[in-house]
């Protein structure tokens, strides 16, 4: 019987590892491809074990390429603004709901509830936004549209404020005279970290990955975001190559290493939220068991 | 304790009728709060509901889009006219019922066996990497598959298929592959995430019947099958009626960017989604675009309503809504 289960678990134990190897198995190869030496790589192709190493992908894109780092500055500036802004005003939203003596309760959580079910599609969205209000080309469609705000978010902080935030506490506080905007900034927020910490990661990573609001809203390439940046060369590696910034000798194609250049820039897309990963872990998965039991 | 006191407060509040208007200025403040989400909404969600209208529109942007005339179904008989509705609606649907069953599948037997591992140190650990393909957006997407597509570099064309002497294959212009590389891109993408959600459900059990059926003799096997499975199954019925209300939404980021938006695999690989914003975007034909958006609205709403009103008459607490 003992030995039965020690096997069972060596078996379990297998199966993970192979599946973290499908996992992982794919980034490390756009890793290593990044640091290929890009002759080597014109002869064998993407391998996992490169013969020769090189890191003048790297050296290029750092020294040579504004656009690159000007997205990147875009893509933070979004990301920080967009997570701020996105996060007070879900908490403002999600606080009142959550409260069992507001009359309004129940109206306005529907009000939430029918976005999840009905959607106007693409194009009424995108007429509301460039023709109505005409925000296209801008910082601000960037952040604003279908990303500032959704109801998912809202249900998962108002089921953590119904249980953290006891009428009794709010009684308290209100007989000791705090206002509802003292009440919520300086106890409902304090009570409430870990959720905001949940919700805020989300929103980091929605718009750190984002990139459709510049497909369809931006048309300045200085307003690209990372992601977006990074779909335009990999379908045309010269989008980079011909930008302007771009000093006159890199622009000799030549000395540009292409395909590995391009992996390089994934690389440098994905890797801080690769390396920030182990750090947030702990609050992504706190939030998605949230969700998935029923707001 | 609890049921008394509610009845009682609510009674305070509702028993002297107060106006609406009392009501509002009583609760201005939190009111207030509410008020940017509820502008955020209605521009970002009720106005295009609203605006679902201008497919029964011929927009012309020189009369503004509301003074546009009105030209009955004509987008819809356009639309229909063409062989793109029937190709994206199957397209749409199918992958969709494919990504659903394995999503299901794979992640519950994933979350099944991660629950047996006794070393809670290495289950952790193969959670957090299984989870990694959630972190990525889309466009990553794309470089993970071209580093393997890739016709001149690829790794399957030149470290798989050369040393066994076949032909390289272009793939972004052969449509028979791209069924099987978009379910693998789908499945490699999000049974990691399905398996962490159905886990937790799985952790939310309550011991102690696990501790009964020991007693009672039952082996791993068992308890998996009588307790584990029957206890995560209304999880799962939530996730699957999440996942079925969507089937004619599809994944916009995977089918644009994994196939980088390739023309010759339109016909294994073009989804309402991606046939939408090509029709507005890229071809400037806002009525077909409009029409083919409300003809996905239409359908997505009944299906979420459908499937809720069944699932609500064979077990109420399944239903959603």
């Amino acid at each position: 019987m003992k030995t039965n289960l020690f096997n069972m678990q060596w078996l379990l134990h297998l199966i993970f590892i192979m599946y973290i190897a499908v996992t992982l198995v794919p980034l490390l190869l756009v890793f290593m491809v990044s640091i290929t030496d890009e002759r080597t790589l014109t002869l064998k192709g993407y391998s996992l074990f490169p013969e020769k190493l090189s890191f003048t992908s790297y050296n290029y894109l750092f020294n040579d390429s504004f656009v690159i780092l000007n997205a990147y500055g875009v893509t933070i500036a979004v990301t920080v603004i967009g997570t701020l802004v996105g996060l007070l005003l879900t908490a403002l939203f999600a606080y009142p709901i959550s409260r069992k003596d507001f009359p309004f309760r129940k109206w306005l959580t529907l009000y939430i509830f029918i976005t999840l079910l009905f959607n106007g599609g693409l194009v009424p969205w995108y007429l509301v936004y460039t023709n109505l209000l005409g925000i296209n080309n801008s910082l601000v469609s960037l952040i604003v549209p279908g990303l500032l705000l959704n109801a998912f978010n809202i249900i998962i902080m108002r089921t953590f404020f119904t249980t953290t935030s006891p009428p009794a506490l709010i009684e308290c506080a209100q007989i000791d005279g705090a206002g509802e905007f003292r009440i919520f900034f300086q106890i409902i927020l304090r009570l409430s970290l870990p959720v905001m910490a949940t919700i805020g990661l989300f929103y980091t990573l929605a718009y750190w990955n984002s990139w459709f609001n510049s497909l369809i809203f931006i048309s300045d390439r200085e307003k690209y975001t990372l992601q977006y940046l990074l779909n335009k060369i990999l379908l045309d590696i010269n989008f980079i190559l011909n930008s302007p910034g771009n000093t006159s000798q890199s622009r000799l194609l030549s000395l540009v290493p292409t395909e590995t250049v391009r992996m390089a820039m994934a690389v440098i897309g994905t890797g801080p939220i690769i390396l920030a990963y182990p750090f947030f872990q702990k609050y992504i998965i706190q939030g998605m068991t949230i969700g998935a039991v029923k707001g | 304790m609890n049921p008394t006191q509610i009845s009682i407060s609510s009674k305070i509040i509702d028993v002297p009728k107060k106006s609406l208007w009392t009501l509002i200025k009583k609760y201005k403040v939190l009111l207030i709060m509410t008020l940017p989400g509820l502008i955020y909404f209605f521009f970002n969600n009720y106005l295009p509901m609203v605006g679902v209208l201008i497919a029964f529109k011929n927009i012309d942007y020189a009369k503004g889009i509301w003074a546009s005339d009105w030209v009955g179904l004509s987008n819809f008989e356009f639309l229909f006219s063409t062989e793109d509705a029937f190709i994206i609606t199957r397209n749409t649907v199918l992958y969709n019922l494919v990504f659903i069953f394995l999503n299901i599948t794979i992640a519950v037997s994933v979350a099944l066996l991660l629950n047996e591992i006794r070393r809670k140190l290495a289950s952790r650990f193969y959670q957090s990497i299984i989870l990694i393909p959630f972190l990525l957006s889309a466009v990553i997407l794309g470089y993970l598959a071209y580093s393997f597509l890739s016709i001149e570099y690829g790794f399957i064309n030149k470290l798989i298929l050369e040393p066994l002497g076949i032909n390289a294959i272009s793939w972004y212009s052969e449509p028979k592959y791209w069924p099987f590389i978009l379910v693998i891109v789908n499945t490699w993408k999000s049974v990691g995430y399905y398996s962490v959600i159905y886990l937790a459900a799985i952790m939310g059990i309550n011991s102690e019947y696990y501790e009964a059926a020991k007693l009672d003799g039952a082996g791993r096997w068992q308890q998996m099958k009588s307790i584990t499975i029957p206890l995560i199954t209304p999880v799962i019925m939530i996730m699957f009626l999440l996942q079925v209300g969507g089937v004619f939404y599809a994944d916009f980021g995977l089918f644009y960017q994994v196939t980088l938006n390739s023309g010759a695999i339109l016909s294994t690989t073009n989804v309402i989604d991606t046939y939408v914003y090509r029709a507005l975007l890229q071809m400037g034909n806002v009525g077909m675009a409009s029409a083919a958006g409300l003809y996905q609205s239409v359908l997505g709403f009944l299906l979420i309503y459908g499937t809720n009103y069944i699932v609500s008459k064979v077990n109420d607490e399944n239903a959603l809504f």
